[in-house]
């Protein structure tokens, strides 16, 4: 990373405005946007959703759906030439060659059908005259520089064949073959792991100090911001609110909106917590959960232990944190107690009565005590029942009457944040956010006294995720809740938890009060996580302050 | 893969069983005796009773039945009671036809549908979509039977290009081939020509809006690759699994294809076995339409391992 201003610009967008169709709830996506990427220059382009900085990283590869969004103003100068100015022939010419993007999903970016190597080579298909064997020893090449193992192996493999993290080298191999002066990231790294994570990021510093490649960075994070951004563009409702160098916007902002979204940023040093000495109200032994191994019919005799001999506990008006990676297993502890799927082995004792293997009929009265707030808020709602159905449905199974019901889901709303009279809207008429306060709401119409929470702010933007989690903090002191929650950043668990473990591979390898863990891990697996945590420097700005009051 | 497709084959035979013993019970237990039918009105009850013991049809049905499995384990399906001929040799005889207007009609039908779909879900809203859906109910609608009739009015009373019915085989008079099964392939074709190409469109359409499809254009790839190469591979299990039902619609429409065009085929050969009662006929030919069923099946299995590297067994 290095900062270089003298020579001209790689990409230089000015006075950019992107319309959006009509109806929508406003007139641009983008409206007069600047901005400029130096070769060698990371610029990393931050706000929330809906901000405009996916619509701008689409602009300048051309790939605005067509019909839809059209750049109606301004100029996007790649290298000097105007993409908007483009024939679809040049577009598909300087795609790849000079101009190349990697996506957020490394899951669905790449084809499934065909294999890794294969979808490197078309790009040097469409744009090169190599034969097939120079073709192959650059694919090769440009896999060994992304650091893929065995790129002889891997180069016939197909993309569910390969981790996550291997996937998005795979994709920034394929973008990377051709040396593009400019390299666009849309949320690179924000669907990997953390661990994954931080290798994704020193490959693309790596690969772009390489070829001194200008790299246009879009991301949400400010974790992300602060470990590898020379400069930083702050969008809100498709405007720049704010650009300066790192240091500038990180340190000093000078907009409000800039102070807002940072002071959202959950620091990772945990505040002091007094331990909690409630009743026992969630208790596993030796909880197990194992897949596969069937029957001789199905041939499969690989055996996935996805949860082993998982003892926790967690007190009335305590946050336990199971942190840990994708495949950890925390997400099964979770399920298992909440009983949606059948633990292998091992006791879950809610309020002293053990459900592990209770059957089904008996099973149902013991299921209100223990309720789940999922991730998605987009697909945990039903979307053709109105959010007061929603609500009002687990009560009236457990014989509420209607009247009470609602006079309930009148109030929970109301606690949650939202108003009272919005009950028979419809779930597609709230933002994310709220979506996922009325997924509290329905929660806490049953009366739990276990709340999981699997990963339920990891889909929010900061500044809903910093509410969300004020109230989840909030509904857990007022109503004694025993909260178990799941999460793998490492930010919101110092936040939020009294307590975290640490899973691995279906195992916990560490235990202990947040503070403890967070000032000294023990486990290699723990360090390895918070060494990962991008822009620990910055986050640690934050210790101290209290919570962000934006409730 | 070999030891997936041994698997799968062997898999096949459970199946085989259930249906031969099936088509067996149905036969005996329809009402009426075929020994009466055979014997005609005039017949004594020992007349009946010798045809009867002729037939073996005096056994215990379990012995009967494993009688004839045993014939069928030797690929004996036993003798057509009105032409006295073995029942083989009858299906043997009229398997061509019935063979090969099903593959001019899936190789016409997917040739026509896969293009047309793919260009309805590039252009999904256009007016070549609407054109093509507009068309593929028109298809979907029209009886075959009315469509046989009506092309046979046009082309060959009315413009007298092509003959009204007949077949000959490809492999003695390839012109005189292509003059007789243009219109049955035509007819039959329709309706699975609408079915194939909404199948490829719904299932392009979905694919179109996958990540990858973005992927590929930020490479540089040109729309009709990014359509045939990336969008229609990804799509193709769905197409695939309406082209095997296809098949075995398309024995269905082959009876009144057949008929309709005097094609002297299995689906000819059916009809005549009904309308005689010609009991070891019809069996036969259930059994072997069955097993064509099955091994289509079959086929369609291997075949997603292959287009799609996800599936495994």
């Amino acid at each position: 990373m290095n900062t270089t201003s003298a020579a001209s610009p790689v990409l230089s967008v000015e006075n950019l405005t992107v319309r959006l169709p009509a109806g929508g709830d406003r007139a641009n996506a983008v409206t007069g946007l600047s901005l400029t990427v130096s070769p060698g220059e990371i610029v990393c382009v931050v706000g929330e959703s809906g901000s405009g900085k996916s619509v701008t990283a689409h602009s300048v590869m051309g790939l605005l759906p067509k019909g839809q969004l059209t750049a109606s103003e301004g100029r996007i100068l790649l290298q000097g030439e105007d993409v908007l100015a483009a024939s679809p022939a040049r577009l598909r010419d300087l795609r790849g060659t000079r101009m190349a993007m990697i996506f957020q999903e490394p899951m669905t970016a790449l084809n499934p059908v065909l294999t890794v190597g294969d979808q490197i080579d078309e790009v040097l298909r469409i744009h090169t005259p190599m034969d097939a064997a120079a073709r192959r020893e650059r694919v090769l090449g440009i896999m060994g520089a992304v650091r893929l193992p065995d790129p002889e192996r891997m180069i016939d493999a197909y993309p569910h064949q390969l981790s996550g993290g291997q996937r998005q080298r795979i994709m920034i191999a394929q973008a990377l073959v051709l040396d593009p002066a400019l390299l666009i990231a849309d949320e690179p790294t924000t669907a990997l792991d953390v661990t994954t994570q931080a290798q994704i990021l020193k490959l693309i510093a790596e690969m772009q100090a390489r070829q001194n490649t200008g790299v246009l960075f879009i991301t949400h994070d400010f974790g992300v911001v602060a470990e590898i951004a020379d400069r930083v563009v702050v969008m809100q409702h498709g405007r720049v609110v704010e650009q300066g160098d790192r240091e500038t916007v990180l340190r000093a902002p000078r907009e409000a909106y800039t102070k807002m979204l940072i002071a959202s940023v959950p620091g990772i040093t945990p505040p002091e917590r007094k331990p909690i000495l409630g009743a026992v109200a969630l208790e596993t032994k030796n909880l197990s959960k194992t897949y596969g191994g069937g029957g001789v019919f199905s041939g499969k005799t690989r055996i996935v232990k996805a949860a082993v001999d998982v003892d926790l506990t967690v007190r009335r008006g305590e946050t336990l944190g199971v942190v840990g990676e994708s495949g950890s297993g925390k997400s099964t502890v979770a399920r298992c107690i909440a009983r949606l799927i059948e633990p292998s082995g091992g006791e879950i004792r809610i309020r002293g009565v053990d459900v592990a293997k209770m059957p089904e009929r008996e099973l149902r009265k013991h299921r209100r005590h223990v309720q789940i707030v999922f991730q998605d808020p987009y697909r945990s709602l039903n979307p053709r029942r109105t959010v007061g159905q929603s609500i009002m449905e687990g009560p009236m199974n457990f014989g509420t009457s209607k009247a009470d019901a609602l006079a309930r889901a009148r109030d929970l709303m109301g606690l949650v944040g939202l108003q009272p009279d919005s009950l028979d809207r419809y779930p597609h008429q709230f933002s994310g956010g709220q979506r996922q306060r009325i997924c509290i709401a329905r929660a806490l119409a049953m009366e739990p006294e276990v709340l999981i929470a699997d990963e339920a702010v990891s889909a929010l933007d900061v500044s809903v995720q910093a509410q969300v989690l004020k109230l989840l903090d909030d509904v857990r002191r007022r109503f004694d809740l025993a909260v178990l929650f799941i999460t793998h950043d490492l930010r919101v668990a110092a936040q939020i938890c009294d307590r975290i473990m640490v899973m691995q591979n279906g195992s916990v390898v560490e235990e202990g009060a947040t503070r403890a863990v967070f000032a000294a891990p023990k486990h290699p697996y723990t360090k390895a996580l918070f060494e990962a945590a991008p822009g620990r420097d910055f986050g640690s700005q934050l210790t101290g302050d209290a919570a962000p009051d934006l409730g | 893969m070999w030891f997936f497709v041994l698997k799968r084959a062997a898999s096949t035979l459970p199946v085989m069983l259930v249906v031969a013993l099936v088509v067996f019970l149905m036969l005996r237990f329809t009402p009426g005796d075929p020994a009466v039918i055979i014997a005609g009105d005039q017949a004594t009850s020992e007349q009946i009773a010798r045809i009867r013991a002729t037939l073996g049809l005096d056994l215990p049905l379990h012995e009967q039945f494993f009688t004839w499995m045993g014939q069928l384990l030797r690929g004996d399906l036993g003798v057509s009671i009105f032409t006295n001929l073995p029942v083989t040799t009858l299906i043997g005889q009229r398997l061509e036809p019935t063979l090969v207007l099903t593959a001019t009609t899936i190789l016409f039908s997917v040739l026509v549908a896969v293009p047309l779909g793919v260009l309805a879900a590039w252009k999904a809203g256009g007016w070549i979509d609407r054109f093509v859906m507009v068309f593929s109910v028109v298809g979907f609608s029209f009886p075959v039977f009315v469509l046989g009739y009506l092309l046979i009015y046009k082309f060959s009373l009315d413009l007298k290009w092509l003959p009204t019915q007949g077949y000959r085989s490809p492999f003695v008079d390839f012109q005189g081939f292509l003059r007789t099964i243009t219109l049955p392939t035509i007819t039959l074709g329709a309706i699975y020509i609408a079915l194939v190409t909404r199948i490829t469109r719904a299932s392009v359409l979905e694919v179109l809006g996958e990540d990858y499809i973005r992927t590929a254009r930020a490479k540089g790839q040109n729309e009709r690759k990014v359509l045939f190469r990336h969008a229609l591979k990804n799509a193709a299990v769905p197409i695939a699994t309406v082209i095997g039902i296809g098949i075995a619609l398309l024995i269905g429409g082959a009876v009144v294809t057949e008929t309709v065009f005097n094609i002297p085929g299995l689906g000819r050969l059916v009809v005549d076995a009904i309308l005689r009662r010609d009991y070891p006929v019809i069996q036969g030919l259930i059994l072997v339409f069955s097993f064509t069923y099955i091994l289509i099946n079959m086929l369609i299995d291997i075949a997603y391992t292959v287009l799609d590297p996800r599936i495994r067994y």
